[in-house]
């Protein structure tokens, strides 16, 4: 009896975190349904003509126009950035760790990045807004628009340092150690056996990484690069603290812009009427649908390399 | 012919020291902005630092001085809250997942909601605990209508579950089966031998997965924008706004004063120390085997 009885209470522990993820999705779905039934799919893609300066007019809170096209546009921009920086370095450093780094050193490095993803996101935001963000005015973008000032993607009309660019950096820093050690575990998970049979046939090591190792580890690479995107997707107080908080689309990297989880960390807590939080409240529910879908599918590839299943061979 | 095959060979090994170069020096560029992260925190916040930090509270805007007292009592209520909650109910989901429900299709959905939930961005979580607790003035929790420190620990409490949950998982499938069938063997009745033996056993690690939980949720900012608010004064009450450290470093990090960007970088100091120091202590007990005492 008792058996049955605690048997149940830890079923219901666990049925509870079901239960949670569809409380979240109901309330959202709930606190959304204003703005959906007002804009419908609209919302993402659409905004309103100014009639007076022939702009888009995206965020009106005081006439009641919303649309999260901005938001949108720079979730993905800083997000790409992000990854643009971050994956390079990230499976330099795993390939480091495990096939080429003295032991004696391979502790402290794990150590070394596993506090760097301890580190709160408000810490890198403070120290993105004091250090990071002074170093791009100063010396990063100057030099940025001198060279690649002719293509428009470096525009020069932004003195404060702030934008996209400063949050795709502290995002790539944010979301280099996830990358990395999901990297480091599907690499470790390579046998030995492929890499003695590359060495065997006479490899460089770097050939034996390449052929044996990353070949054999690809999914589950692009499984870590997936769920570091679901991160940098969602991040919320770095981002917002260095990325301008503006809400335009803008062609220059170096402008001001806003993302989704920015907008709702600014407004939401004083929303000026009910059509403003529930537009707010919809651009989270956006936010929870898509990294649900992202951290599914990073999940579910790097299960299919730990797992044991073999990995595919073209 | 041979001179070709001395050229490719070269090139060969040219490549190889370019990889290592480039695996070496992405390295250091991960490495490089944690030092100077950690050297710039520690110079600015050990000179912010001073008795006032952890006695005093806010001053009002513009004047000098004034410390961070009831933000870090706050971030202590808000962390008992979110224990409370998410502490039990992870525990609970991986005692399932490894003592009850291994193989079945439940627990790999169970499992696998829980890596999804624990992917959900922080700000969804606030937006969730508003939705829930903050906005309707009738619901089946308490505390409702109101911000409150209450609906901060809700949002905090959800986002320890699934890290608690599966460490407690990994953990408890650590111990030897042959310690569960002694303690059948003798007579013990199930829930017994899971509570007293099986998670006695896997205990330090599982207190390890609390406390990384813990220092995840310690830092936390976004979920409190607007349920825990943020108070200028003392509060410990459950049903008021209430200060959080984290908050605090936010709302005076983009402040235009200087004197509170002294305070931000202390409190991001002492935020940073605590963190620190779970982190260090989790990697010291799991390096010393979880569960010596076991085998």
């Amino acid at each position: 009896m008792a058996d049955k009885g605690f048997e149940w209470l830890m079923v219901l522990c666990a049925l509870s975190i079901f239960a949670i993820v569809v409380l979240i999705a109901s309330e959202l779905v709930k606190g959304s349904n204003l703005s959906w039934n007002q804009f419908g799919f609209d919302f993402f893609y659409k905004s309103v003509i100014d009639s007076y300066t022939k702009l888009p007019n995206y965020w009106d809170p005081v006439n009641g126009h919303f649309s999260a096209l901005p938001f949108v546009y720079g979730t993905l921009v800083s997000s790409f950035l992000g990854l643009l920086m971050a994956v390079p370095l990230a499976v330099g450093l795993a390939v480091f760790l495990t096939e080429m780094c003295p032991p004696v050193l391979r502790g402290p490095l794990a150590f070394i990045t596993e506090l760097l993803a301890a580190i709160p996101s408000v810490i890198y935001g403070l120290w993105a807004v004091f250090v990071l963000v002074p170093l791009l005015r100063e010396y990063v973008n100057p030099m940025l628009i001198k060279l690649f000032g002719w293509t428009g993607f470096f525009g020069d009309d932004n003195p404060s340092g702030l934008g996209y660019f400063a949050a795709g950096v502290i995002l790539a820093i944010m979301i280099l150690p996830i990358i990395s050690s999901l990297t480091r575990e599907v690499m470790t998970a390579v046998p030995n056996s492929q890499r003695e049979a590359a060495l065997a046939l006479g490899a460089t090591r770097w050939e034996m990484i390449w052929i044996s190792v990353i070949r054999n580890a690809r999914i589950g690479i692009v499984g870590a690069i997936i769920l570091g995107l679901g991160r940098a997707l969602g991040e919320t107080m770095a981002v917002t603290m260095v990325i301008g908080n503006s809400p335009g689309i803008y062609r220059s990297l170096l402008a001001n812009g806003t993302t989704m989880a920015s907008v709702i960390a600014n407004e939401y807590a004083e929303a000026s009427n009910d059509l403003h939080r529930s537009a707010l409240t919809e651009i989270g529910l956006a936010l929870f649908f898509v990294t649900i879908i992202v951290n599914a599918a990073a999940r579910l590839l790097v299960w299919a390399v730990t797992r044991g299943a073999p990995a595919r061979v073209q | 012919m041979r001179s070709e095959r001395k050229v490719w060979s070269r090139i060969r090994t040219l490549t190889d020291g370019a990889a290592t170069g480039l695996a070496v020096l992405s390295t250091v560029l991960v490495v490089a902005p944690l030092v100077a992260i950690f050297v710039y925190l520690i110079y600015k916040g050990a000179s912010s630092l001073s008795l006032d930090f952890f006695t005093k509270i806010p001053k009002p805007e513009g004047e000098s001085g004034g410390g961070m007292a009831n933000a870090i009592v706050g971030s202590a209520v808000l962390l008992a809250v979110s224990s409370a909650i998410g502490i039990p109910i992870g525990i609970g989901g991986g005692i399932f997942l490894a003592e009850f429900g291994r193989g079945t299709k439940l627990a790999n959905a169970i499992r696998f909601t829980a890596d999804v939930l624990n992917g959900v961005p922080s700000i969804v979580m606030g937006v969730a605990a508003y939705a829930l607790i903050v906005s309707p003035q009738k619901s089946f929790l308490p505390f409702t209508g109101h911000f409150s420190a209450f609906s901060g620990g809700v949002a905090l409490g959800i986002m320890m579950i699934p890290t608690v949950c599966r460490t407690t998982e990994e953990m408890l499938l650590m111990v030897p089966n042959a310690v569960r069938e002694a303690a059948l063997a003798l007579g013990v009745p199930n829930w017994r031998s899971v509570l007293s033996i099986t998670v006695k056993t896997a205990s330090p690690g599982i207190i390890t997965g609390c406390m990384l939980a813990f220092a995840r949720v310690a830092g936390e900012t976004a979920p409190l924008l607007f349920t825990a608010l943020g108070n200028q004064f003392w509060s410990t009450s459950l049903n008021e706004p209430i200060a959080a450290l984290p908050l605090q470093i936010y709302v005076y990090a983009i402040s235009p004063y200087d004197d509170q960007h002294r305070l931000a970088w202390a409190g991001a100091l002492v935020l940073i120390v605590l963190i620190v120091a779970a982190v260090a202590l989790v990697r010291y007990v799991t390096s010393r085997g979880v569960l010596k005492g076991a085998s």
